[in-house]
């Protein structure tokens, strides 16, 4: 197979899923990846220590924001210019949109949420998580050529290639392309993306306002973790929207979920369940969430917390 | 205005998820199907939208005769009517193009969704009619205005978020806080009885999936308890047995 990788760029480097999405592809065939943006030769030579063994850039300022119908064009073009068959890229906010789009523009197949590698003894299939991570679906894709968007945090990132020769790449657009017009961004910098951290520390209700986050936000550094919340807190405005981890928010899938001062809602769970390891730490000792967790402390997180980031640092 | 709203029949977000027929069909035994919760949220804006603009709300839903229910419930929020495409909903390229059928016959300016559907969780539907009808497609939406034809939105991003700005028509996926969700009154279930809904066979049979089988998680194990006063044991739990730290 011939393949595409997309890879999202962050302050300057390659993004942990976009790793994902070039080790997944080096398994299946030849991978050539496409970056958007402000960054070095030097970094993006690094997509071949998952595997690229060429990367095209769109260095042209226009294309610095991510407008999706711009990026789709212009990776529907490299597809037709390269001869791949296959797009794999990394699920998230710009990858959902894109992956569609190309898909329509490429008559391909698409798969979204796959979570390993896919069977190839009959045809082409995939295991995607549905239901919220409460369930799979086995399909096959039946199109010769295909877009596969991967879950974050599914597959491990190859790190034994060697570095990827970078070409530069002009895409042909329209100016259909940049009909939906992005007037400004604002992100957090230097923080740990919540949607592909590790771990994650989350609090909830029962931290009783915004201005307890401290200790969870020193759990957090200590750990090198991503700082997520409940429903109830976003609701309330004391944490942002992008902390929002449940059914309806971002959902997350680390090695480690702390869940501090969060009781358990399904919708909550619905967030969380593709966490290798669940630690519940709540006052009261018939939270739901013990239910769902691999470790739990019953107990007040005031006194908790803090224990639990010094006990951390004595160990690092 | 003509707004179009997408709706998604959905198992409740506290359903239990299993599976009969050798794991290939969904058991609906006990379960409560619902508009999905990001589709509520569309809908919801879209009927301030109408009290603020005017214009017209058609629900649509891809599904068979058991989603009238849900449908009923889209007109009772404030729908105006509604099109069920009388077909199982077997693949987002298949339900994107019927949408983009009703879209394309009906000349909505204003096409929403949900940012996903709680089932599949895919998040493709709305740009895959975007792409058919060749027009914007923008998720996951946080806030939309509109002043003439122009509207403005905001999109979540990874660690934050952004501010776009585009001509109609367009297609959005919405989420959460574009609008609060609305519960039918007495009234609007009345009237919802007697609101148009039309029943339409699809307009091809296209897909590029073939959907096997489910499969289900294995069952977590029992949690283990760490006395408040020992955190220390849980920092050698996570980093001896588990690995994660």
């Amino acid at each position: 197979m011939s393949i595409l990788v997309f890879i999202e760029i962050t302050e300057g480097t390659i993004k942990k899923s976009s790793l994902e999405a070039i080790s997944y592809g080096a398994q299946l065939g030849d991978v050539t990846a496409i970056a958007f943006g402000e960054i070095s030769v030097e970094e993006l030579a690094k997509a071949g220590l998952s595997g690229a063994s060429k990367v095209l850039h769109v260095s042209d300022e226009k294309y610095h924001l991510g407008n999706v119908q711009a990026y789709s064009s212009a990776i529907s073009e490299a597809m037709e210019s390269i001869g791949a068959d296959t797009l794999v890229l990394s699920k998230s906010s710009l990858g959902d949109p894109i992956s569609a789009r190309v898909a329509i523009k490429q008559g391909a197949s698409l798969a979204s949420n796959v979570i390993e590698l896919p069977d190839t003894s009959d045809g082409f299939t995939v295991k995607t998580s549905i239901y919220t991570g409460k369930a799979f679906a086995i399909t096959k894709l039946t199109e010769d050529k295909k877009v596969i968007s991967i879950k974050k945090n599914a597959i491990g990132i190859k790190e034994d290639g060697n570095a990827a020769t970078v070409e530069s790449f002009t895409p042909s657009s329209t100016d259909t392309d940049f009909k939906a017009k992005i007037t400004s961004q604002n992100k957090t910098t230097g923080e740990i993306l919540l949607p592909e951290a590790d771990l994650v520390v989350s609090g909830g209700r029962g931290l009783k306002g915004p201005e307890n986050w401290g200790m969870i936000e020193e759990l957090a550094t200590t750990l090198g973790a991503a700082t997520g919340c409940s429903k109830p807190v976003s609701d309330m405005d004391w944490r942002p929207h992008h902390e929002h981890v449940g059914q309806t928010g971002i959902k997350v899938a680390p090695s480690l979920y702390i869940a501090v001062g969060i009781s358990g809602a399904i919708q909550h769970l619905a967030g969380v369940n593709s966490s290798k390891y669940i630690v519940v730490v709540n006052k009261d000792p018939e939270a739901p969430f013990f239910k769902a967790a691999d470790y739990g402390i019953v107990g007040d997180a005031f006194e908790v917390i803090p224990k639990l980031t010094e006990a951390i640092k004595a160990i690092s | 205005m003509k707004i179009l709203v997408c709706i998604t029949h959905v198992p409740d977000t506290t359903s239990r998820i299993a599976f009969t027929e050798d794991d290939t069909q969904f058991d609906k035994t006990g379960v409560q199907f619902i508009i999905g919760p990001y589709d509520d949220y569309a809908l919801a804006r879209a009927v301030e939208l109408k009290e603020q603009l005017g214009g017209t709300i058609t629900a649509l839903n891809v599904g068979e005769a058991e989603t009238e229910p849900t449908i009923r419930k889209a007109l009772a929020i404030g729908a105006d009517d509604a099109i069920r495409v009388n077909a199982i909903p077997t693949d987002s390229f298949f339900v994107a193009n019927e949408i983009a059928t009703i879209a394309k016959e009906g000349q909505y300016d204003l096409i929403l969704m949900g940012r996903e559907s709680i089932d599949f969780n895919s998040g493709v539907v709305h740009s895959m009619v975007g792409e058919i009808l060749g027009i914007p497609s923008i998720s996951p939406v946080m806030t939309l205005d509109i002043e003439d034809a122009t509207a403005k939105m905001t999109r979540e991003i990874e660690g934050g978020k952004e501010s776009i700005q585009a001509e109609l028509p367009l297609v959005l996926g919405c989420q959460e806080p574009i609008a609060e969700w609305k519960i039918p009154n007495m009234r609007g279930i009345m009237t919802a009885r007697t609101k148009p809904l039309e029943v339409k066979e699809p307009s091809a049979n296209t897909t590029k999936t073939e959907f096997k089988n489910y499969e289900l998680p294995p069952e977590k194990g029992a949690v283990k308890m760490i006395d408040a006063d020992n955190v220390s044991e849980l920092v050698d739990l996570l980093k001896n047995e588990a690995k994660v730290i």
